[in-house]
């Protein structure tokens, strides 16, 4: 009889406990890697390459999203404000929140998709086919060598990309509001320079650097950690990609309540 | 011959030639799950010594090796290598035994990323005992050695065959000349005459280098090459051990079905009816 009162509790303890494992095993993971920042050997070459992957290749994705973003904002914000006649706010809004929010959050939602998942199945695979073990009995240190570069250059490479989308973002809404909202191109320049403060782009790109930080920690340690062949591979891809989308949001709110909450 | 499954036997198994064999392990239990797949192993090799372990397929020939090697941690039981407790060295003296081991993973484990001389060099890289122009022309001597042509170097170890990736993962095992290597099936895959070669290759590594290795196989013909010393994994014990050159008529009962093949015996495969 008391074990069907006690059972959902059980569950509910079984639960939070691997939920604090969990969270436990990815703080280990990520303390490990980062220790590796300051002990050589350091791995310019595979640090190069992350690089690369991450800020070159994620340009196509996060330009075409920044502007359409900056578009759909100008447009929107026109509807929304033209009831008030105050079209003249539409260049402070979609620079304010593209620099604050869209950008640096619609960047790494983005990059969660390419990345993350890249990492995952890349280093899931070595896993499941021994390759990390093998890196160990090859006097090399496998976080090191795997986790270490990578963190890095997410960590470096989301702010660039976030300056990026946005310039382009800011642009995307002036090409609308000249185009299409008969703005004149120098004063719409003038209102966006006029709101923008330095803090704006400061919080941005800091959010973007932790967003960097979480979406190749997610994408590694879900790797790392993988086992099961090629279906854990795919659950472990599967896991980073939602797991960095959800923690991005969730620490989105937090980063922004901490600049901007007074 | 000495039967290990007398336990009256059992601690003078291998008399080490030294006073502290190479690699000793005591009492090694290893569990996934319900699977008691390792249930107190006990094993000695002597320095400069080749040991063959025998066993039947899934009985935890791979998982032994794993356990010495730290990358599967035992539920309980000791290895010592050169009298050292692996269990509980630090991580640095880890990093510097793993310096001078080698292994062969059953699967090759090449690197898909680098190319065949990277994977091959890979160790000596890390080290940096040579720089990358180097390495190349000493990825072509050892590739030499396992018969592989030196233009392989330069294709992507997904572009071979399945011998040919286990013969580079032969190359990179040996590349840094260790002190202790594992051979986890080296022959497997392999045609009759490559096999035979691959044998002479890893008595050649033990001889010339004074190495002591550990090699897993199923091939009766190589282990008697390649092995000074067998010992045979039965249900997560090591129920024999003794010399290789005996394998077929060793008088236990077990090892010889085994050895010959024979479908009667002690050995009972637990097949579905
Ligand atoms: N990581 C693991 N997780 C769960 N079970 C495992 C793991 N590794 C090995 N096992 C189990 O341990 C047993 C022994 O595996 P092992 O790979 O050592 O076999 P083996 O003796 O090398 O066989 P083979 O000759 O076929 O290679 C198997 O039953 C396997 O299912
Ligand atoms: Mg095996």
């Amino acid at each position: 009889m008391d074990s069907y009162l006690l059972d959902p509790l059980a569950a509910l303890g079984r639960a939070a406990f691997a939920v604090c494992r969990t969270v436990g095993g990815v703080a280990l993971f990520a303390l490990d890697a980062l220790s590796h920042l300051v002990r050589p050997p350091f791995y310019g070459r595979l640090f190069w390459r992350a690089f690369v992957e991450i800020a070159w290749f994620s340009l196509p994705v996060v330009a075409l999203t920044a502007v359409f973003t900056g578009m759909v904002l100008a447009l929107q914000s026109y509807t929304g404000f033209a009831r008030f006649n105050a079209q003249s706010a539409i260049a402070s809004v979609v620079v304010i929140s593209l620099t604050r929010e869209l950008g640096p959050v619609l960047a790494a939602l983005m990059v969660s998709g390419r990345i993350g998942a890249s990492f995952a199945a890349e280093i899931g695979t070595m896993r499941v086919t021994d390759q990390i073990d093998a890196l160990s009995t090859l006097s090399t240190n496998p976080m090191k060598y795997l986790v270490t570069p990578r963190l890095l250059a997410a960590v470096i490479a989301l702010p660039l990309l976030v300056l990026v989308a946005d310039i382009l973002g800011v642009m995307g809404g002036w090409l609308i509001g000249t185009y299409k909202l008969g703005f004149v191109s120098a004063a719409y320049l003038h209102s966006t320079f006029d709101v923008l403060q330095v803090q704006d782009v400061v919080s941005g790109l800091v959010k973007a650097a932790v967003f960097g930080f979480v979406i190749a920690l997610m994408g590694t340690w879900c790797g790392y950690t993988s086992k099961g062949g090629a279906q854990g591979v795919g659950g472990a891809t599967t896991t980073a990609v939602v797991a960095s989308s959800i923690l991005i949001l969730a620490l989105d709110y937090v980063l922004t309540e901490a600049f901007f909450a007074r | 011959m000495r039967d290990m499954a007398d336990p009256a036997t059992r601690p003078a198994a291998r008399p080490a030639v030294g006073a502290v064999p190479k690699i000793r392990m005591r009492g090694v239990r290893k569990a996934f799950g319900a699977k008691q797949v390792l249930d107190g192993v006990d094993l000695d090799v002597a320095a400069g010594h080749s040991m063959v372990v025998l066993g039947g397929s899934g009985s935890g020939k791979s998982v032994t090796i794993k356990c010495i090697l730290g990358m599967i941690e035992p539920d309980a039981g000791l290895i010592e290598i050169d009298g050292k407790d692996v269990l509980r060295m630090s991580r640095g003296e880890r990093e510097a035994l793993g310096d001078r081991i080698g292994m062969l993973f059953q699967n090759g484990a090449l690197f898909d990323s680098l190319p065949v001389w990277e994977n091959v060099c890979f160790k000596l890289l890390a080290q940096n005992r040579i720089s990358r122009t180097q390495a190349r022309d000493k990825a072509a001597e050892v590739l030499a050695q396992v018969g592989l042509d030196g233009s392989v170097g330069d294709l992507s170890p997904a572009e071979l065959s399945g011998g040919m990736q286990k013969r580079v993962a032969l190359a990179r095992a040996i590349a840094a000349q260790p002190d202790i290597i594992f051979f986890d099936e080296p022959t497997t895959g392999l045609d009759p005459i490559m096999g035979a070669v691959i044998d002479g290759l890893i008595v050649d590594c033990v001889k010339r280098l004074g190495a002591t290795a550990i090699s897993i196989t199923h091939d009766m013909a190589s282990a008697r090459r390649i092995g000074d010393d067998a010992a045979m994994l039965y249900r997560g014990k090591i129920v024999w051990t003794g010399p290789a050159g005996t394998l077929g008529h060793t008088g236990n009962a077990m090892v010889d079905q085994f050895a010959n093949g024979e479908r009667e015996g002690p050995i009972r495969m637990e097949l579905r009816r």
